[in-house]
């Protein structure tokens, strides 16, 4: 008689070795490895966003200064200061400075004291140049810049006075993502209703793949081809100034989208049952009238699941904007340049210094971009889970 | 009663024809068209680069390696990036593909498919299927490199020496693992970087494709396997992989294909502006396909004569990656075919 | 683990059909089985004799098939399952703490309801058992596999062409495949789930006269719809209904005279 503990341990998994892993010790390793491996896109999450938050800390913790003109500490007054505060005076990170001898430190200080003799003249009076511009109020507000006569918000990491106004580009990102998402999602759930319930089904079987084969191109080519020949042609059809614009860039972004979108909506409508179909067919509706009236409704949260996968996609998408535009300018207009996160990002970090301000507020956008999209990734599948197991009847 | 339904089905015919159903017409129209608009994006971007790219591309162009000028369009080559791209995407493959097989292993063979274990790997593998491209840029350059490498780098110059000497004098190995002390080997973008960086983007990729061919295979076959006494170690490894092998085939060309293209997560980790010889070690820098088209797009000095050139690498990165799609759509569609075929 | 195979796989000349009296080999004693909380099995207990065919009948759902597969513990690879009370076989307990799942299954062999022969070779088929249990040699490999496809009523059909798909067989060829499979490790007890439920009426003539025959040497459980073949085939009888034992007998009684009018009902194509 098998007592109660054996039979609980043995009711999950199928055929899990629960019992003689003395006798199979290696069947035992094998199975406790292939577990430990399954974990690794766990392990994989977790040090995306531990290792992009860690380089982007400082910026949360206040630990980064860009001030221009900063108040010297005299090389004579190295003991006068707690280690903290030399730390932080000469941007150093824990562990170089528990490495530094006294004289090293002391030669270190000598050198900013250098730096800040150097400061041009007419800099020094600025009272931007004291100004840490990775203080969340540079960071978000706008600023009135000294030879600016309003408030404005900048994007200007190169300088003597670094801006790092972020504004811009997240209206820049927004501006862009939903250019491609208004030209993407009705073309795409278009299509993906006509694949699905209007067409043939020789159409069907031909048409789907090819579309799909659309995610299999590279988006730097989507990005040369509106670099090349859309560009041209939209400017000719709208007649605006600038020739590379959000306006360009959101609608090839829309291409690479297309497909995401497509897909996931195609699968939605196809899952619907047919039984609802036939219901409707038998009740004399005509084919749109039961698209139209039955399917999609049944799968709108199919097809809204598969519109946020796409934004989450549209937003991260990065070669294709850095192509088409990039300037930084703080404007709505659809048909002015605009900059995203994800070009900022992928243009500025070569010329970042390894561990400076600059550096540390591209790991903070990249961060944000990941937050971003880790959630509307969230709800999507959320949405699609929910709307599978209510098909299938499942609570 | 027959006579009777065929009545009935006339007089349907016979009065949907009276009727102009125009918001059918309609309807079927807009989608229609949509459909075909997508159709024509395609079709309008692969002729535009075929076209462009077949009159400019040639023998000498795929195997020459080029001067440190490569704009120029008579002297130019493309040879490094063919070999840097193929390069990190096989090092990237044998790192993604044991790791996303035995994964999908873990979750077909042994998870319940209700359990926590299973929910939160699957909740895992979704996020990390849209997790940006850039960010695991970001994440190759502030774990790979500036964790990772940096740390071995220190650990080479801080033990190396001594590891050396015990090498030396016991095995007469000299690895001259000193040799690091002054410049960073490890910590600083190269090729091994940008493929692990790579190999963990395309994780779900390879994934969620052998899942796919593992639940196509019939439990009967495990069932008879484990009846006749094998152990469940010895069902996956004689009867359910070799069955999968098609389906993870599939899956490996296709993260392969996704990997070749893309460019974002190797900007910081590896990818080199211009080398003049082509990457013989893991820890260097190489050139890539996808970034060469990036930087002959922006960066000439005079865009229109570049423009063959541009076309031409464009044509060579298309073509890799789209015969490697193809190749999978072709096992994906002779396993369906066979396991229709078995019942 | 040879060693203790061996005595009892000497094939010997079987007495006559015995009534369910003589020494009991398995030992079915109040098995209930639930899946979560439904309860599918109700407190069964059944002997079955040694070298016997032994069939269980009922109507669809009763439990049969489930009972068969406690005897091999492929429930276990059911989730949410769990079993209560004891089956010794030849006098182990099969569910106590240290028996080792593989050692049973290799000495308690099954044959399935829909044929499943891995997508191998015909000779691979049987070989992968073998080699499974050791047997490396080739020689001895051809000579087992020549053997088990013998016994098996199929060497004639594919001696000519033992490398060629096991999938290119017929349906009835493959399921005597199954069969020989199964025999080739010389199981002790083979369990059979309705292996000829699929079949046209001709290959499961075969697979009924392959059984009378196997059962010489070994000891068979077999799950039938069909009466009649459980008439034809089998020594003593089971009628199970929704997962309880109404009856235990030698085929004759429960066919011609059953105890319980349960039985008679269902024997008699009343019910089911």
């Amino acid at each position: 008689m098998p007592d109660q503990n054996q039979n609980r341990r043995r009711s999950h998994g199928w055929m899990g070795i629960h019992r003689g892993h003395q006798a199979r010790p290696l069947e035992w390793l094998a199975e406790k490895f292939i577990f430990l491996v399954s974990l690794s896109a766990i392990l994989m999450v977790l040090l995306i966003f531990l290792f992009v938050a860690r380089e982007a800390l400082p910026v949360f913790l206040g630990q980064t200064n860009t001030a221009l003109v900063q108040k010297p500490i005299p090389p004579d007054d190295l003991d006068k200061h707690s280690p903290a505060e030399l730390q932080a005076y000469l941007e150093l990170s824990p562990a170089q400075f528990a490495k530094m001898e006294k004289s090293t430190l002391r030669t270190l200080l000598e050198v900013k004291v250098e730096a800040q003799d150097e400061i041009p003249e007419n800099f020094r009076k600025d009272p931007d140049a004291q100004a840490n511009t990775t203080e969340w109020k540079y960071l978000l507000h706008p600023h009135q810049w000294s030879g600016y006569d309003h408030p404005e918000s900048i994007w200007q990491p190169v300088g003597q006075i670094k801006k790092f106004n972020i504004v811009p580009l997240l209206v820049g990102t927004l501006k862009v993502t939903l250019i491609g998402l208004l030209f993407a999602v009705p073309l795409a759930v278009g299509a993906a209703i006509y694949v699905s319930q209007l067409a043939r089904p020789r159409v069907r079987e031909i048409a789907k793949p090819t579309i799909e084969l659309l995610s299999g191109i590279p988006s730097v080519v989507v990005g040369v081809f509106a670099l090349l020949v859309m560009a041209s042609v939209l400017q000719g059809i709208f007649h605006y100034q600038t020739r590379l614009n959000a306006f360009v860039a959101g609608i090839a972004l829309g291409f690479a989208v297309i497909p995401v979108i497509f897909s996931i909506a195609e699968d939605a409508l196809t899952s619907v049952p047919r039984a609802y179909t036939q219901g409707a067919l038998a009740l004399g509706a005509s084919r749109w009238q039961t698209a139209w009236q039955i399917v999609l409704p049944a799968a709108l949260p199919g097809v809204f699941a598969a519109t946020v996968l796409g934004f989450g996609r549209a937003i991260g998408e990065t070669m294709i904007v850095l192509m088409v535009c990039s300037a930084s300018v703080m404007s709505w207009s659809v048909f002015d340049s605009a900059r995203s996160i994800t070009t900022t990002i992928a243009a500025e970090m070569a010329e970042a210094v390894n561990g400076g301000p600059h550096y540390r507020i591209l790991f903070m956008l990249g961060a944000l971009l990941f937050a971003a999209t880790f959630i509307s990734n969230m709800i999507g599948d959320f949405v699609i889970h929910r709307f599978k197991n209510k098909l299938e009847g499942k609570r | 009663m027959n006579a009777q339904t065929t009545n009935a089905r006339t007089e349907t015919r016979h009065f949907r024809a009276e009727k102009f159903d125009f918001w059918s017409f309609f309807f079927s129209g807009l989608t229609g068209m949509a459909t075909l608009f997508i159709l024509g994006i395609l079709a309008t971007i692969l002729l535009n680069i075929v076209i462009n790219g077949w009159s400019a591309i040639s023998w000498h162009f795929v195997s020459t390696i080029p001067k440190k000028d490569f704009f120029d369009a008579n002297t130019t080559g493309v040879l490094p990036m063919i070999v840097g791209t193929a390069f990190r995407v096989i090092v990237m493959t044998i790192f993604v593909i044991p790791v996303g097989v035995i994964t999908a292993i873990y979750l077909t063979e042994y998870a319940a498919n209700t359990s926590l274990n299973t929910r939160i790997i699957r909740a895992a593998v979704n996020n990390l299927a849209g997790v940006p491209s850039i960010v695991f840029g970001l994440f190759g350059l502030g774990f790979f490199i500036n964790f990772v490498g940096k740390n071995m780098d220190r650990g080479i110059s801080n033990f190396g020496p001594s590891l050396d000497n015990i090498l030396q004098k016991y095995l007469h190995i000299h690895l001259h693992l000193s040799a690091s002390d002054s410049s960073p080997v490890w910590g600083q973008p190269a090729l091994i970087w940008a493929s692990l960086t790579l190999a963990v983007m395309t994780l779900p990729v390879v994934i969620v494709a052998t899942e796919e061919s593992l639940k196509a295979i019939p439990t009967g076959l495990r069932e008879a396997s484990l009846a006749l006494g094998a152990t469940k170690l010895e069902t996956i490894l004689k009867i359910v992989l070799p069955q999968a092998l098609p389906g993870i085939m599939t899956g490996g060309i296709l993260a392969v294909s996704r990997a070749a293209g893309e460019v974002a997560p190797i900007l910081f980790t590896g990818v080199a502006y211009y080398m003049a010889s082509l990457p013989g070690h893991l820890s260097d820098q190489f050139m890539d396909l996808g970034y060469h088209i990036f930087v002959l797009a922006t960066q000439s000095p005079n865009i229109e004569q570049t423009r063959p050139i541009l076309y031409a690498t464009v044509l060579v990165l298309l073509m890799l990656t789209f015969a490697l799609n193809i190749v999978a759509i072709l096992i994906r569609a002779r396993v369906r075919k066979k396991l229709r075929a078995m019942g | 683990m040879a060693e203790t195979l061996t005595p009892k796989l000497v094939p010997k000349e079987i007495s006559a059909a015995s009534a369910p009296t003589a020494a009991p080999f398995i030992e079915i004693e109040g098995v209930s089985l639930y899946y979560g909380a439904s309860r599918a099995l109700k407190n069964i207990s059944v002997h079955l004799e040694e070298k016997v065919v032994t069939a269980f009948i009922g109507p669809s759902g009763c439990g049969k098939s489930t009972l068969l597969r406690c005897l091999n513990r492929m429930n276990d690879l059911i989730d949410g399952v769990r079993i209560e009370g004891s089956i010794k076989i030849g006098g182990h307990d099969i569910y106590a703490k240290d028996v080792d799942v593989i050692e049973l299954r290799k000495r308690v062999g099954m044959v399935f309801q829909k044929s499943n022969p891995f997508p191998k070779s015909i000779y691979e088929n049987v070989a992968y058992g073998l080699r499974l249990h050791g047997v490396k040699a080739k020689s001895d490999l051809d000579t087992r596999i020549e053997e088990s496809l013998q016994q098996a009523a199929l060497w004639e059909e594919v001696k000519d062409r033992l490398h060629s798909s096991a999938l290119g067989l017929s349906g009835g060829q493959q399921q005597r495949l199954c069969i020989a499979r199964a025999i080739a490790i010389k199981p002790e007890v083979i369990l059979m789930d309705e292996p000829a439920s699929a079949l046209d009426p001709i290959a499961t003539a075969r697979i009924e006269d392959l059984i009378l025959d196997l059962k010489k040497y070994f000891t068979i459980v077999i799950v039938t719809h069909n009466m009649q073949q459980a008439a034809r085939i089998s020594d003593h009888t089971a009628f199970f209904y929704i997962g309880e034992l109404v009856e235990f007998a030698s085929t004759t009684k429960i066919f011609t005279n059953p105890a319980q009018k349960r039985t008679e009902d269902y024997v008699s194509g009343r019910f089911g």
